[in-house]
């Protein structure tokens, strides 16, 4: 009875296509590359999962009390066995340590911007980054900031004028794009699934990440720490867009939110509130 | 016949002063000093505890049957959140030990009582306090900030109401409880031993209610510290954990987890001693390795102090932290995988009785396995920067707590419950029980790990109708359902 529910539950999810893996791949190399560790870590996983419950059921099956069957052994221990079961499992956990090792240069340190992607120049200003470095190449850097209940995005200023945005991040695609995350009240955290994985928000605290995203396309997240009542609601969207339509939105945002600001200045001085 | 009297006659009386009687009726309950009824009482109070903890756990899977439910509010899906994860740790798995550990510990190792009685009723009744104090706070503002309490968000800035300072009265109260327990337990297993019961001969049980109290001692002054420095902080103006104030919220989340980590063992060890005790006895065979399940419980305990900060590793941390967190939890799956050898070895070659209790016994090694494996895949910090706080976090840590400790203090409630009542239990409710919450249990949490594959945070009370998580959400609630029917069948 217990082989035929195991066995339903083995069958019963896998009808779901994408049971067995996270769904994050194409947007970021960092994403593909946790994907592949994750998926190397279950083959492992699997096969003691499938060795364990094997020799349960087996033993459940095989030893149950019959009548007339044999007496139970009566065995204490068998040391080598102990040793062996002992090393078998600190080899194997040592593996995985040293595949973890082997794969983490690729996750941690942002890959080069591609030769199409944006460059420096024109309203762009890319800056050096004092994280891992991006070997040989330039960056787009956005700080991230938390607040309940959006994220807000400060760019790189253009000709003096600060440009932010929330909610919506537009990025330029085959640029490595570096962020600093914080958080301005509780904290939260920062993820979006196809880019790689979580970096907390936390106040007083910098924390890091980087993607580099080769498609135009639209990457949605949503904030992965409890922050209060409106935790759930909590979304961001990564929008990846050519160098020169980033370029465009960029100049335009920048001229926005100059307008804006200007505006609300003038109401300020009519209503005789004198500037902010 | 006559010779028959004059002996009896002759026997001399005895008389004792100074003794008292011993007290009836059910206000005896209330005085009592006696490790077993005070066993007894722990026992029933936390399986009252369990089901409110089972039914905020229900209210969460109904709001989540469906896309963009509105069932409840935000706010309550927060609270409901807290109280769940709080009861079941707090007011649930911890304490139901307490009480096994309190009923079997003297009788397993010859002792008359507890070293210490009376401080053992005073255990129970801070334990109750702690309880009625936390639940007090439904007919005013229950916590809401999850059952870590992370500051700033714990904080009066942005919690002001009193629900924190409930939860924070209920970590102190089932604090102390739990402080003057371990120091009884440990008291009594040191020095009260009967002649003969020597540490190589003694039942795995007790030792692993021996490590349990030790991590207990261990564990606790942290986070009574961190609870009192967020009292001061909401109160008294202090700033341990804010930023603005020179303090620093991560401070929180060190001194959280260097008690929650262990807590885990805590919740975890006693469990393993009631497998070592059941196992033997239903495949006709002793312990296989009693000397290395009992090395192992004692490895367990020491590394558990050393992998706290694998729940943060999303958090600003260099790197060579992290991969030291990675490695001493991959360091501790060792001594648990020699455990689950050791219990299939024991089950090798038997005459296995299949019974409730074993077949409990077998749902525990069978769904604990799952929550290890996940559990070292979670240890590999880059992979954990994807999981961290989604479903398949929640899908291991109720394999480990459900699939592991529950299924276990179900195994040793079935087990010991004749004993502790003087009646046997129904066997083929017993197994219509088994098989309710095997079957439910997988139902609503083997799923989960899909829904954290897929992305889905978890502690969010709504979500979008986005690929498959309305489908596996709504699995996940019916499974929920199916062990209500297994606890009104249970009851």
């Amino acid at each position: 009875m217990l082989g035929a529910l195991a066995l339903l539950l083995i069958a019963a999810p896998s009808a779901f296509a994408d049971f067995f893996t996270p769904e994050n791949k194409g947007g970021s190399r960092n994403a593909d590359d946790i994907q592949t560790l994750f998926v190397i870590a279950m083959i492992i996983g699997g096969v003691i999962f499938a060795g364990v419950e094997g020799v349960l059921v087996y033993s459940l099956i095989r030893f149950r009390r019959r009548r007339g069957g044999p007496e139970p052994a009566q065995i204490r221990g068998n040391t080598p066995l102990e040793m062996g079961w002992t090393v078998g499992a600190a080899v194997i956990v040592a593996i995985l340590a040293v595949i973890t090792f082997a794969f983490l240069g690729g996750i941690t340190t942002p890959e080069r911007s591609l030769p199409s992607g944006a460059t420096a120049g024109n309203a762009l200003q890319v800056a050096s980054i004092d994280q891992a470095s991006v070997p040989g190449g330039h960056s787009l850097e956005i700080h991230v900031n938390g607040q309940q209940y959006l994220w807000r995005y400060d760019y790189p200023a253009v000709r003096g004028q600060q440009v932010f945005g929330y909610y919506d991040m537009y990025v330029p695609v085959g640029t490595t794009v570096t962020l600093k995350i914080t958080s301005s009240d509780v904290a939260h955290s920062w993820w979006i699934p196809k880019l790689g994985g979580k970096a907390d928000a936390i106040p007083g605290h910098t924390n890091s990440t980087w993607f580099r995203i080769n498609r135009p396309g639209i990457y949605a997240g949503e904030c992965a720490e409890l922050c209060g009542e409106g935790h759930a609601d909590m979304r961001a969207r990564v929008i990846a867009v050519p160098p020169a339509q980033f370029q465009a939105w960029l100049v335009r945002q920048a001229a926005d939110i100059k307008d804006a600001q200007a505006k609300l200045s003038l109401a300020r001085q009519i209503r005789g509130e004198g500037n902010p | 016949m006559e010779a028959a009297t004059l002996v009896a006659d002759a026997r001399p009386e005895i008389v004792v002063r100074g003794i008292r009687e011993r007290p009836t009726g059910w206000t005896s309950w209330l005085t009592t000093t006696d490790h077993k009824r005070i066993g007894l009482l722990y026992l029933f109070t936390t399986f009252v505890f369990f089901i409110l903890g089972g039914v905020e756990a229900l209210l969460m899977r109904l709001q989540l049957a469906q896309p963009n439910s509105t069932l409840l509010e935000p706010k309550t899906y927060n609270e409901l959140v807290t109280m769940h994860g709080t009861t079941m740790v707090f007011l649930f798995v911890v304490p139901v030990l307490a009480g096994f550990g309190n009923y079997l510990v003297p009788l397993m190792i010859g002792a008359r009582d507890m070293a210490f009685p009376r401080l053992n009723a005073l255990s129970y009744w801070l334990f109750l306090g702690g309880g009625l104090v936390f639940y007090a706070s439904v007919f005013f503002t229950p916590p809401s900030a999850g059952w870590t309490s992370y500051a700033p968000l714990s904080d009066n800035a942005f919690l002001p109401d009193n629900g924190i300072d409930a939860w924070i009265f209920l970590i102190h109260l089932t604090g102390i409880s739990s402080l003057l327990g371990a120091i009884n337990f440990t008291a009594t297993i040191h020095n009260m031993r009967a002649r003969g019961m020597s540490w190589g001969r003694m039942p795995v049980f007790v030792w692993t209610i021996l490590v349990y109290s030790y991590l207990l001692i261990l564990a606790l002054p942290a986070v009574a510290a961190a609870v009192t420095m967020l009292l001061t902080d909401r109160h008294f103006g202090t700033a341990f954990f804010d930023n603005t104030g020179g303090g620093d919220p991560l401070l929180w989340q060190h001194l959280f987890w260097f008690f929650g980590h262990p807590e885990v063992y805590i919740m975890a060890l006693p469990a393993f001693g009631m497998i070592s005790e059941i196992l033997p006895v239903f495949a006709r065979k002793p312990l296989f390795g009693y000397k290395a399940v009992v090395a192992s419980a004692a490895a367990i305990t020491f590394l558990s102090m050393l992998v706290w900060a694998h729940h943060m590793f999303p958090t600003p941390t260099a790197t060579v932290v992290l991969a030291f967190f990675m490695l001493s939890s991959f360091a501790i799956a060792v001594p648990t995988g020699i455990k689950i050898f050791n219990w299939l070895a024991t089950l090798w070659r038997g005459t296995i009785v299949m019974k409730t209790p074993l077949f409990f016994a077998a749902g525990f090694l069978s769904m604990f396995v799952i929550g290890g494996i996940s559990g070292v895949v979670l240890a590999i910090f880059p992979v954990d920067w994807y999981f961290n706080d989604t479903y398949f976090v929640v899908a291991h840590i109720h394999y480990v707590l459900f699939g592991g400790s529950v299924f276990a203090i179900f195994a040793g409630l079935y087990y010991w419950f004749p004993k502790m009542s003087g009646r046997m239990l129904s066997e083929g409710l017993g197994r219509l029980s088994f098989l309710l919450m095997f079957v439910g249990f997988n139902l609503t949490f083997l799923v989960q790990h899909s829904l954290g594959l897929e992305g889905m945070p978890r502690r969010i009370y709504r979500y979008p109708d986005y690929s498959n998580w309305p489908a596996l959400n709504l699995i996940s609630t019916v499974g929920a359902h199916a062990r209500v029917v297994h606890a009104v069948a249970a009851a």
